[in-house]
């Protein structure tokens, strides 16, 4: 009988980078935690440097082989748009690398938003992984920052952001370009919480397919229908060696597919992840959540993210527009999708809360002008 | 003489829809003769429309050009930000003039309604980018009206109208624009954020401009100078408007504790060569045009 849970590929160290910090062994699966990154978005980016110390050192402690630091929208990320940090990121970077005794730090950039002069610094702070997002169709914005990153000994991670939104053919054929100027592992990314099951296996196995013999394929997943765990096994089974999560789910939206949940699986299903699975529990009980506002729900505006495909991080962005202007935030969201924003439009939420802000002026006197009508006969 | 005369290098897309204003103004009455269409790829679809539009059009560069007997008193350069710093040296060499739309930044950076006069004696000056192009007017708006110590620009383009040469250098957007809101903006602090969006159909360039403000700084007088400068901007890019009425926040701690004010524009094209929604494009070739235009002018006061 086969074993229905072998893997058909497992992470054997990254393609073309030493790994002499590696205390492991063999990983069949390299797990990535991002509640210092994606989480920042549900932390609305005021992580204190001594979060950052506490849920680096569990982390470490647990096992975790790669952990992620930046501000929610990646280096640079601090603005008006995005929300300020209360903690600088490099800062942050450098206390996680200083803190870390086995895990490597990673960091991330979206072209557009950061500079190379940032990566240099979170190089400089101790960052070990680049890793680069673009939009899923726009990964030749990435090239001249993979190239630096190569140049500058960093191991990279490239990331397709909001994959949900193009066929398979379409993702391989931007790995391919991403590989091609020296990214070592591609994600498909699923920034929505919207791909169901058997759409992240046709994606990851075109990935593998293309780029398979050259890098890695990763898979990064959001709850907001649910499915972050499901999907991310589903990708494990297709080929995807390298997977994200956050523990507690801590990030953007419904937040990430729970790293210790994943864990805690991967054991069952015998795959090994090199992190103990009561260590990360403990963790997550008693130092993750500690540190987060609330827990990530599943609740109206976090589904309708799932169901209309919107980038995960509006979701805090939405609700203080949905409040500033006296709007439904669920509307928001669901004509953020209409209008096909990617991320990085956290601007243009101001622009729709306005513009049903008016229409609900508009149809107001009509309302009242009715109800006279009525009162009259 | 009563016109100058222009060669246009680099006929991709920004190139041939400055060709297209450039011919538009001329017939106006404008003081700029386009003649030349500068490109290195014998296939180019911008080299057949400008030898349709009857300007001498050749494949072989600007080392052709160069070679001529007849020399353009002006150039337009619409290649990329590495070529023009390779060429810029030898324009002024030959006593040519170059309005630069690479963001290559070799001249000072002159935005039409903010600093349109001021290097008009510059052997070269520079547009800076489409954002900045977009962006930038409002800034200094809100400059003129109170001290802006930080503002934050947000460029949405199509992927579409994202050509080679931003996609290649794209660091080069980010800290070209973010130099041109604190140098003409007037800003202390400047950051410059760009994405492309593939949405279909294309999506109408949009930007968002973000100051901050000192919490007792005038509110009327903000909005009336950016509604001024939506005017000024209109005069030459008549697709470019507010979409919203400017919005004020008053100071917390998410704004850093400033009066923080949010400016939104769209910038429909003219659709001169690419369609409407490249408004990206087009706010470039029409400033470029003005630009070139105030030199002319200039130029041919003073007979230099």
């Amino acid at each position: 009988m086969t074993d229905v849970n072998a893997l058909t590929r497992t992470w054997s160290g990254t393609h073309g980078a030493d790994d002499e910090r590696s205390p492991w062994g063999t990983l069949d699966l390299r797990l990535t935690d991002t509640c210092l990154r994606d989480g920042s978005h549900h932390k609305r980016h005021q992580f204190t440097a001594t979060e950052c110390h506490d849920i680096v050192e569990a982390l470490d402690a647990s096992g975790v082989p790669v952990i992620e630091v930046t501000h929610g929208d990646g280096l640079g990320g601090s603005s008006f748009n995005y929300g300020f940090s209360k903690t600088w990121e490099q800062e942050l970077i450098r206390i996680a690398a200083e803190t870390a005794k086995r895990a490597k730090i990673a960091f991330l950039m979206l072209p557009g938003v950061g500079t190379t002069d940032d990566i240099r610094a979170a190089q400089d702070n101790g960052g070990q992984i680049c890793r680069i997002a673009t939009h899923c169709t726009e990964a030749d914005v990435s090239i001249q920052h993979f190239g630096l990153a190569r140049e500058l000994g960093l191991e990279t991670v490239g990331f397709l952001m909001m994959s949900h939104t193009q066929p398979p053919e379409v993702l391989a054929r931007q790995a391919r370009t991403m590989v091609d100027a020296g990214c070592q592992c591609v994600y498909v990314v699923d920034s929505a919480g919207a791909l169901i099951m058997e759409q992240t296996a046709d994606r990851v196995a075109a990935l593998v397919a293309e780029i398979g013999d050259q890098a890695d394929v990763g898979f990064h997943g959001h709850e907001n229908l649910g499915l972050g765990v499901a999907n991310t096994i589903i990708a494990a089974r297709a080929g995807a060696t390298q997977i994200d999560g956050s523990v507690r789910r801590f990030g953007a939206g419904a937040g990430n597919t729970p790293l210790e949940a994943f864990v805690g699986v991967c054991d069952k299903l015998g795959w090994e992840t090199g992190i103990d699975f009561l260590q990360i529990v403990d963790a997550s009980e008693d130092v993750i959540r500690p540190a987060m506002p609330e827990e990530c729900q599943l609740d109206r505006m976090t589904l309708m993210m799932g169901y209309a495909g919107v980038y995960s991080s509006f979701l805090k962005h939405a609700g203080n527009a949905a409040e500033r202007y006296g709007v439904s935030g669920a509307k928001i969201l669901l004509e953020a999708g209409r209008r096909k924003l990617i991320g990085g439009q956290e601007d243009q939420l101001i622009d729709i809360a306005l513009m049903l802000k008016r229409r609900a002026e508009l149809e107001e006197p009509a309302q009242s002008g009715q109800e006279k009508q009525a009162a009259n006969a | 003489m009563s016109k100058l005369t222009a060669a246009i290098v680099g006929p991709g897309n920004i190139g041939t829809d400055l060709m297209y204003k450039l011919l538009r103004s001329a017939r106006a009455g404008g003081s700029i003769d386009p003649r030349w269409m500068i490109g290195v790829d014998p296939s180019s679809e911008g080299l057949r429309l400008a030898a349709d539009e009857g300007l001498e059009s050749t494949h072989e560069g600007v080392d052709w050009l160069l070679k001529q007997d007849e020399l353009p008193d002006l150039i337009f350069e619409a290649t990329s930000a590495s070529v023009h710093r390779e060429y810029a040296p030898r324009y002024e060499e030959a006593g040519i003039r170059a309005v630069d739309l690479t963001p290559a930044a070799v001249g000072p950076a002159v935005i039409p309604p903010v600093n349109g006069d001021d290097h008009v004696g510059a052997m070269n000056v520079n547009m800076i980018t489409c954002g900045g192009q977009a962006t930038i007017p409002m800034v200094a708006a809100v400059s003129r009206a109170a001290e802006v110590s930080y503002a934050e620009i947000v460029a949405s383009v199509s992927s579409v109208s994202a050509g080679p040469g931003t996609r290649a250098n794209i660091d080069e957007f980010t800290r070209t624009t973010s130099r041109g809101v604190t140098e003409i903006g007037g800003a202390v602090e400047g950051k410059a954020i760009i994405i492309l969006n593939p949405a279909e159909p294309p999506m109408i360039m949009r930007d968002t401009i973000f100051c901050a403000v000192p919490p007792d700084a005038d509110r009327d007088q903000i909005v009336s100078s950016i509604c001024a400068m939506e005017r000024a901007v209109q005069e030459y890019v008549p697709g470019y408007r507010l979409l919203q009425e400017p919005q004020i926040d008053d100071p917390s701690p998410a704004t850093r504790g400033q009066t923080k004010v949010s400016i939104f524009v769209e910038v429909e094209g003219a659709g001169d060569y690419l369609p409407p929604y490249a408004g990206n494009l087009d706010i470039m070739t029409a400033a470029a045009t003005q630009v070139g235009e105030n030199i002319a002018r200039s130029l041919l006061t003073t007979g230099g």
